[in-house]
């Protein structure tokens, strides 16, 4: 029972990050229809970018605790460079292929990543060592149910996952520059006809789901304190699991994204503890299998449901 | 390519004699490139008697592993530097080519093809992680060229052929002290294992410690793995906390090691961990804290020993390089050093002379231990164990081979 209960615990915790990287692969594809394979690079810098300013503010492992403040504001600063690289990303290396075909963004997409990682190992960015991060915020303990301890960090990523996804949903879904979102992502050019400025609505949409992969970096980071070199598979494979978890939960649709992520964490963590720690991975990509043999556009994924 | 140019510039010495000034400038231009000789291009071309001596070696200088790389660099260089400032072997300098292959296996075999091939190495120093090792290590044997790993431990890595060699203890004897440290030393009954599948390094350590630890009495309580890139280890940890075992075994890498540490904590499993060489890094104790206090790893050497040879060493690379080494770089400095001594004892530097010569080495007084390389070019040698406390690595003990 407590091995159950801990576990899935884990599960939720894992399943979070998952759902909001996921949430940035989807909204890109949901309004241009291709794959940003940099999301996961861009999860990467957001988690390294808080490492670094933790540092630059002088919080370090020995240090002592540092301030409460100190976790707000490590986690604003690197969900505004991630929003900035987005920004960047988008303008130069996207915006010029905008006509060209898909396939030719694809590549450069992969080029991104590629340059992001490369770019992170330079010694004047992050080096190529791994790095401790501080504990930011105290691994408390909450309280404890049937002997599983659940600690601040574990309930602070849920929270502030499920506080974002709710966040950007309220965005798409209920606001003004959401429904030119939406707008965009059924046909550019009616939209662009209604008056819709489509580039800056492009703009928004990477800046935005490059904040969500700098927050998931970010609470990365606090749950997993000693951080992999930037071009580690580590990063790869968390972004894959996450590109997964969009697909799985329907690609293109933000509640599709959430359920997906909490899957794949579940489905991950449930099958190395019962089954075999062995083949951890193995379970994720046998369920985006599984899930595209019977419905090939995911589980929330269909036509008739608004892409963003 | 400076060769190339130095030597078209030679041929145009026989062609054009009235323009003797003009090519004279050519060939100062195409030797300058050459590192600032004029008449270097010839000399080389001509064969491998003169000029510097070229060893290669690859190593992971970038990458998760990157201290390890970076290490054993260091150590290897102040081996170089002091057989240099010894007047060379034969008179002839040392010089080094080292290329970065990132911990990747593929980038491993590239490296070596490359030192072989175009850099035209007479011998090849590296790598640390046993995988790529055997990576390098295969095309070594194929073209011929004597290799020695500093720091290789798994079996595999000289079963390649007769020119691979190691400096160090291989992982059967690893294990061996690893369990009877824990079964005998420790008194320990029941312990859990915890390694990375993807790693030659970390299965072969794991299986030679549970057969030696299982033929010991003890028990093993639970036998868990991960995948390096794995960030979340706490499914396996559950596990091997409901097995309730006194400490757990976890052969891995260092960066690995720490986050299990703190992972394991987090989970309420408080028992010590026990590892490998593999976990010999400053980053073990920057990235476990207070997590991986009190455990224990065994290791090539420890810079508390009291012989003459580690406390020479010890100065010297801390007058150059302002931190205590690891085992890496003694394994880097002594792994040089013995290749250098095989190379003054040998009739020439062809690959059959040296490996010969590298065989042939007996009692070679290294920084890690006497060093005698056996049939199975391998060195046999004493280990340390080392103990995490107050965030350093203690002297515990020292397990002589059997």
């Amino acid at each position: 029972m407590t091995d159950l209960l801990q576990t899935l615990l884990n599960g939720l915790a894992v399943g979070s990050l998952y759902a909001l990287i996921a949430l940035g692969y989807t909204m890109v594809y949901g309004i241009l229809q291709f794959i940003n394979f940099a999301h996961g690079d861009v999860f990467m810098i957001g988690a390294w970018s808080a490492y670094a300013v933790a540092a630059a503010l002088g919080f370090t492992l020995a240090g002592g605790d540092p301030p409460g403040w100190a976790a707000v504001a490590v986690l604003l600063s690197s969900m505004g460079i991630c929003a900035v690289l987005g920004f960047f990303i988008e303008r130069f290396a996207y915006r010029p292929l905008r006509s060209a075909p898909r396939l030719n963004v694809l590549i450069t997409a992969i080029g991104v990543s590629l340059l992001l990682q490369n770019t992170g190992q330079l010694r004047p960015v992050f080096g190529t060592q791994p790095q401790s991060m501080p504990a930011l915020l105290p691994d408390t303990t909450l309280f404890q149910v049937a002997g599983v301890r659940v600690g601040l960090v574990d309930v602070t990523v849920v929270l502030l996952a499920v506080a974002m996804m709710v966040g950007l949903q309220w965005l798409v879904f209920r606001t003004r520059f959401g429904s030119a979102m939406r707008a965009v992502s059924h046909d550019h050019r009616i939209a662009a006809l209604m008056g819709i400025r489509v580039d800056t609505v492009i703009s928004f949409t990477f800046v935005v789901g490059s904040a969500l992969a700098a927050a998931a970096g970010f609470l990365f980071a606090m749950k997993y304190s000693g951080l992999k070199q930037p071009a580690d598979a580590t990063w790869v494979l968390l972004g894959l699991k996450a590109f997964v978890a969009a697909v799985v939960g329907g690609i293109g649709n933000l509640q599709g994204a959430m359920l997906g992520g909490l899957l794949i964490g579940m489905v991950e963590m449930l099958g190395a503890a019962y089954l075999s720690p062995h083949l951890r991975d193995l379970y994720v990509f046998v369920l985006l299998i599984g899930v595209l043999l019977f419905r090939p556009t995911g589980i929330m994924g269909s036509t008739s449901v608004e892409k963003v | 390519m400076a060769t190339r140019v130095a030597t078209s510039a030679t041929r145009r010495v026989f062609v054009q004699w009235g323009a003797a000034a003009l090519v004279g400038l050519l060939g100062c231009g195409g030797g300058g490139t050459g590192g600032g000789e004029a008449g270097g291009g010839g000399a080389e071309a001509g064969g491998a008697a003169t000029g510097p001596i070229l060893v290669g070696e690859f190593g992971s200088m970038t990458g998760s592993e990157a201290t390890f790389g970076q290490s054993t660099h260091n150590g290897i260089m102040l081996a170089v530097e002091e057989v240099n400032a010894a007047g060379g072997i034969g008179g002839r300098m040392v010089e080094v080519k080292s290329y970065d292959d990132q911990g990747k296996t593929e980038e491993a075999g590239t490296a070596v093809t490359r030192l072989i091939t175009q850099d035209k190495v007479v011998a090849i120093l590296g790598e640390v992680a046993s995988s790529l090792s055997i990576a390098g290590g295969r095309v070594a044997q194929q073209y011929g060229v004597p290799m020695v790993s500093p720091s290789s431990t798994n079996p595999q890595v000289t079963q390649i052929g007769d020119k691979v060699f190691r400096v160090c203890f291989i992982d059967p004897y690893q294990g061996y002290v690893m369990a009877k440290f824990s079964r005998e030393n420790l008194k320990y009954d029941t312990v859990a294992v915890l390694y990375d599948q993807g790693q030659a390094y970390s299965k072969g350590l794991k299986d030679d410690f549970i057969k030696s630890y299982t033929a010991m009495g003890g028990k093993i309580a639970s036998e868990q793995a991960y995948t390096g890139g794995d960030q979340d280890f706490s499914a396996q940890l559950t596990n091997i906390r409901a097995a309730r075992p006194q400490a757990v075994f976890v052969p891995g890498y260092y960066t690995d090691v720490g986050n299990i540490a703190l992972q394991a904590r987090k989970l309420g499993l408080e028992v010590p961990l026990l590892g490998g060489d593999g976990w010999d890094s400053s980053k073990l104790t920057e990235i476990g804290g207070q997590a991986i206090e009190g455990s224990y790893y065994s290791n090539h050497y420890s810079h508390e020993e009291e012989r003459a040879e580690v406390k020479e060493f010890v100065a010297k690379y801390q007058a150059k390089h302002g931190q205590v080494p690891d085992g890496l770089a003694a394994l880097g400095y002594d792994a040089g050093r013995l290749l250098f001594d095989a190379m003054k004892r040998a009739p020439s530097l062809s690959g059959e002379d040296l490996a010969k010569a590298l065989s042939g080495t007996r009692d070679f007084p290294g920084v890690t231990g006497t060093i005698s390389i056996d049939a199975d070019r391998n060195a046999r040698k004493p280990a340390v164990i080392l103990e995490v406390k107050g965030g350093k690595p203690t002297y515990v003990a020292t397990i002589q081979p059997t």
